[in-house]
């Protein structure tokens, strides 16, 4: 086991498994019927990646780890998430701002992990990719429509993409994990991805007339296991069933 | 002469999706391969999408197949690589969604849309009609996008091209 690979693996597990549960809040809550049934897809799509990550992540592990054992028994410091995935879902607009920044960076970071000498993150890539394409296509049109909207919903969005820009930051850090797996041709180097990301959000708050932040002082901390109290209301609510019942089965 | 393999296919032919009971899965083309060469069958079967419920399902019902038919010790492995893409279906699959009423993947996955581009036009499967329009991009199921008819004023499942 590869204490590097490990920990990678888990924070892109960690992301599709804390947005899709994150995302899942929205069903039954839905602002009409149709975008109901759209965040509940893309809910699933989140959560069937987490389980091919975890799965690979609890094969790292050792025989006695399932993907169960992973996502439901380990604690908030061991989970690497970003902290962005994590916040509370906020209004319509603030969900999908936050959709569209973190799309978009998912779009362009799994297009380079195709790219991956790891095979099995590679084939993750090769499925995850052509999902993660139709969520990057569907959080901007809504941003479009909302920026180029009415005027209030042009205000209400212009504040959650600003609220939510000191969060973007860290989707572009890299530490020594990053380093090591990036000389080895596992891992995606961040800095071109950064470039591309900040340019197709320009474009689209451009034809959504929306003003694009300031870069300024940016969170971080969720891939190292520091994280808001966010994310143990997500955990205690998300693990509390296998622990208290841990033989518990469909 | 019928090999083992062609019966097993033969046999495969017989258990359908469970969310589009018209379609085999051999149809769908999510069965990718029978293997033989090592002491027990092994079916080979790709996710259609990561989250697809439907997965453990077929699973489990192919299982259940060739148990009835005689096979106690049959492997199934899930394969991620190469992708699921709907050129895998079948021109008979595609031919029963539309009579079920979904309108079949339109194309080759190869030009599929790029990156925030404009959707497919899409034949309505009730009248034949080119004149719709896409209504969400996702629908019933994740395979799936709601489309309406301005034609015949149908709403529509399309099975979306990946
Ligand atoms: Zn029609």
């Amino acid at each position: 086991m590869q204490k590097e690979l490990l920990h990678y693996t888990l924070r892109l597990g960690d992301n599709a498994l804390i947005l899709g549960h994150r995302l899942a809040e929205w069903c039954g809550h839905g602002p009409v019927l149709e975008q109901d049934i759209a965040l509940s897809n893309i809910a699933l799509d989140h959560l069937g990646q987490a389980r091919m990550l975890l799965q690979y992540a609890a094969r790292q592990k050792g025989e006695s780890y399932t993907e169960d054992k992973v996502a439901f028994f380990r604690d908030i410091t061991e989970y690497y998430n970003l902290l962005i995935l994590e916040l509370p879902n906020g209004d319509w607009g603030d969900t999908l701002a936050r959709q569209f920044l973190f799309d978009t960076y998912n779009y362009f970071f799994y297009t380079e992990l195709l790219n991956s000498k790891d095979d099995h993150l590679k084939a993750v890539a090769q499925k995850a990719i052509k999902e993660i394409t139709y969520h990057a296509q569907w959080s901007a049109e809504w941003i479009i429509r909302l920026g180029d909207g009415t005027e209030e919903s042009h205000q209400r969005v212009q504040k959650s993409i600003d609220d939510l820009w000191m969060w973007t930051g860290e989707m572009f850090t890299m530490d020594e994990i990053d380093q090591k797996l990036i000389e080895e041709g596992v891992a995606v180097d961040l800095a071109p991805i950064k470039e591309q990301w900040h340019q197709k959000v320009a474009e689209i708050l451009d034809v959504a007339t929306l003003k694009k932040p300031q870069d300024d002082w940016m969170q971080s901390g969720g891939k190292q296991g520091e994280h808001s109290e966010y994310l143990g209301y997500i955990l205690a609510e998300m693990q509390h069933l296998p622990r208290m019942h841990p033989e518990a089965e469909w | 002469m019928k090999t083992k393999e062609d019966q097993i296919w033969q046999w495969l032919e017989e258990v359908t999706d469970p969310e589009i009971p018209v379609l085999t899965v051999v149809d769908m083309g999510v069965v990718r391969e029978v293997d033989l060469a090592g002491d027990h069958p092994v079916v080979k079967i790709t996710p259609t999408y990561s989250g697809c419920p439907a997965m453990n399902e077929i699973e489990q019902n192919i299982k259940g197949k060739l148990l009835q038919e005689g096979l106690d010790n049959v492997e199934v492995q899930t394969v991620l690589s190469p992708p699921w893409t709907t050129d895998w279906m079948t021109d008979k699959g595609k031919e029963r969604l539309r009579e079920y009423g979904i309108a079949p993947p339109e194309g080759s996955s190869a030009d599929k849309s790029v990156l925030f581009g404009k959707p497919k036009q899409v034949q309505c499967p009730h009248c034949g009609s080119q004149e719709t329009t896409m209504v969400s991009q996702f629908g019933s199921t994740p395979c799936k996008a709601l489309y309406k008819c301005t034609n015949c004023q149908e709403p529509f499942d399309y099975f979306k091209c990946i």
